[in-house]
């Protein structure tokens, strides 16, 4: 076994000092030799040292105060492996300042401030490009369009008519149990009508688009970015933007509305079985009701809303594909950022439209 | 004085699917010597490699690794086996999320009971040795091709490995970087005995550093020995390599 041994202030290594012997080694050093004086190190008995080995000479010289040349009797092969690993020539680098919490915030009010300015760039450059793009067919590929209408509006009816039905669902008999002990069930179709097509249709197929395709937007542009396919069709003269962004921007804004039209009637379906099945209103009434109580104003509420949320959507998913850094980590941070801000921006955006028109 | 063998393969057969990629591949590997896996590209040489390392489970055939057979070797002592060994990955293989200092510190953190002083202080002269004391607190996103390998070389290193294995090593790096590699492996085996097996393409990397070639063809074995053996073995496939790329 390894041991230590000190004789006249030299202390002796053991043939072995490599990594598997200096915990025990460093244990044997701090309990019983650290306090005693020791003016050299002989390393005559060893016959195998390594890089931790040589680290746990330096600590020993460094808490005697000692220099090199108190090492003493080395063989040849240990002296080189000693001078291999020496941490003389290491150049101190130090660790990263951690600013205090004030530096901190400013920085992150900064950070907010340029990626709303980038953001808005991106929107801007989007927007218009989708509308030169209208005209001028060059620069993008054929049946893009439709292809991401299929992947972003057909693709997600079967998820957004579940959730739709089961809110329809929740909905209907949370208010109608509560509408009946006032005797107001025939009220539950106003309300729902109301309810689903103002906000509950719009928003939730919102989240939903933002968390299926917003995500599919930023990983994909993302994983075009960190492999260089963004940089190869800047090299082609191909603006990304249009090539890439704007057939999502034009599907999405086509497809959304539809979406949240299906998604409404699929709410007040459900309402409309529970009704007549437990709250004892008749198909004919609940009908004429939901369909009244609606002016063209909430209509075209409704739409401009649905517009909005869907360029919300594509924008943040393109702004954080684009920003991307880094490999895979790059990408999935990506995709996170953007389906959290997303679905925060429409939220956001839903309660501003609440207040602008009651 | 007779050579130790610390890796021998014994008809190590390995498929992908019902392709063959290694048809019988017998060869021995010596103790502080630089083996170098040359071959066509898709001749098997990563695989021959991978399946050393049991990164792919040979099809059939052994591998032992300093005596011991490793082939169905149960996977916790197999792990001790790859403690006394290191990789060095084509592109560096290096976390991304996290600093060059803590790559480093990983196998040391994880696999040694060194205190923390310690193992800060030999990342500290690994990343000296492969000149990164520049780039200690910087993350792999921040770093050149040749950079991300040098710090990847630090990592492989920092369990005083007793064999070092490379992929392709040189592939993507300038001729100057390339040779820098080579002469701090050089050094590594001289300074520590280190015994090295290295996949490469690099005829200049090889002429520098190779002490062994394994030659590998369409998975089958078509020369083993060194490099002047191998430039007049009389094998055509062998000596045209050596030929076509001397221009």
């Amino acid at each position: 076994m390894s041991k230590l041994t000190l004789t006249d202030k030299t202390l002796y290594l053991p043939d072995k000092v490599v990594i598997i012997t200096i915990p025990d080694l460093l244990k044997e050093w701090e309990r019983d030799f650290l306090k005693k004086e020791i003016t050299q190190l002989n390393i005559s008995n060893v016959t195998s040292i390594d890089g931790a080995g040589v680290s746990f000479i330096e600590e020993v010289l460094e808490a005697k105060s000692l220099t090199r040349e108190a090492i003493v009797n080395g063989d040849s092969s240990v002296n080189r492996t000693i001078e291999v690993f020496s941490s003389a020539e290491v150049k101190s680098s130090s660790k990263p300042i951690v600013d205090n919490f004030l530096v901190n915030l400013g920085s992150v009010f900064l950070n907010f401030l340029d990626e709303m300015k980038n953001g808005l760039y991106l929107a801007s450059d989007t927007i218009w490009w989708s509308i030169a793009g209208v005209l001028e067919r060059k620069g993008r590929r054929k049946g893009s369009v439709t292809e991401q209408a299929i992947a972003i509006g057909l693709d997600a009816l079967p998820i957004v008519a579940l959730l739709s039905f089961v809110i329809g669902f929740i909905l209907t008999l949370q208010s109608g149990v509560q509408l009946q002990k006032f005797g107001a069930s025939v009220f539950i179709a106003d309300l729902l009508s109301i309810s689903i097509v103002r906000e509950m249709g719009p928003l939730i197929t919102a989240i939903i688009i933002a968390g299926r395709s917003g995500s599919a937007i930023a990983s994909e542009i993302a994983t075009m970015k960190v492999t260089e396919e963004i940089d190869a069709l800047k090299m082609m003269s191909l603006n990304p933007i249009k090539y890439v962004i704007v057939p999502k921007f034009h599907a999405i804004t086509l497809t959304m509305p539809l979406l949240v039209a299906f998604s409404v009637i699929v709410s007040l379906a459900a309402g409309l079985m529970i009704s007549v099945g437990m709250l004892d209103i008749s198909g004919e009434v609940f009908v004429s009701r939901a369909i009244n109580i609606l002016a063209v104003k909430d209509i075209l509420i409704t739409l401009a809303k649905t517009v909005v949320f869907s360029w919300l959507i594509v924008i943040i998913g393109a702004y954080y594909g684009m920003k991307v850094t880094g490999g895979a980590e790059g990408v999935g941070k990506a995709t996170t950022s953007s389906v959290v801000t997303s679905i925060f921006a429409v939220i956001l955006a839903d309660a501003a439209f609440s207040l602008i028109y009651l | 004085m007779k050579k130790e063998i610390i890796i021998k393969t014994t008809n190590l057969v390995a498929k992908y699917g019902e392709k063959v990629v290694l048809d019988g591949i017998t060869v021995d590997i010596y103790k502080g010597e630089i083996t170098v896996i040359l071959g066509s590209s898709g001749c098997g040489k990563t695989t021959l490699l991978k399946n050393i390392l049991r990164l792919y489970q040979p099809y059939s055939g052994t591998v032992e690794i300093f005596g011991e057979d490793v082939t169905n070797m149960d996977e916790e002592l197999f792990n001790n086996v790859l403690k006394r060994t290191g990789m060095l990955f084509q592109n560096g293989a290096l976390l991304n999320s996290i600093t060059i200092f803590d790559n480093v510190s990983i196998p040391l953190e994880q696999h040694t009971n060194l205190p923390p002083k310690i193992i800060e202080r030999i990342i500290k002269t690994k990343l000296h040795l492969v000149n990164l004391d520049h780039a200690i607190y910087l993350t792999p996103s921040e770093l050149s091709g040749g950079m991300k390998k040098r710090a990847a070389l630090a990592r492989a290193l920092a369990l005083e490995p007793e064999i070092l294995f490379c992929d392709e090593p040189s592939a993507g790096l300038d001729p100057v970087t390339s040779a820098d590699l080579d002469a701090l492996m050089l050094n590594l085996r001289k300074q520590l005995n280190m015994s090295m097996v290295i996949v490469t393409h690099e005829l200049a990397s090889i002429h520098r550093i190779a002490d062994k070639i394994i030659f590998l063809d369409r998975g089958k074995l078509l020369f083993n020995g060194t490099l002047e053996d191998a430039k007049k073995s009389g094998i055509p496939n062998v000596e045209m390599f050596f030929e076509v790329g001397s221009f």
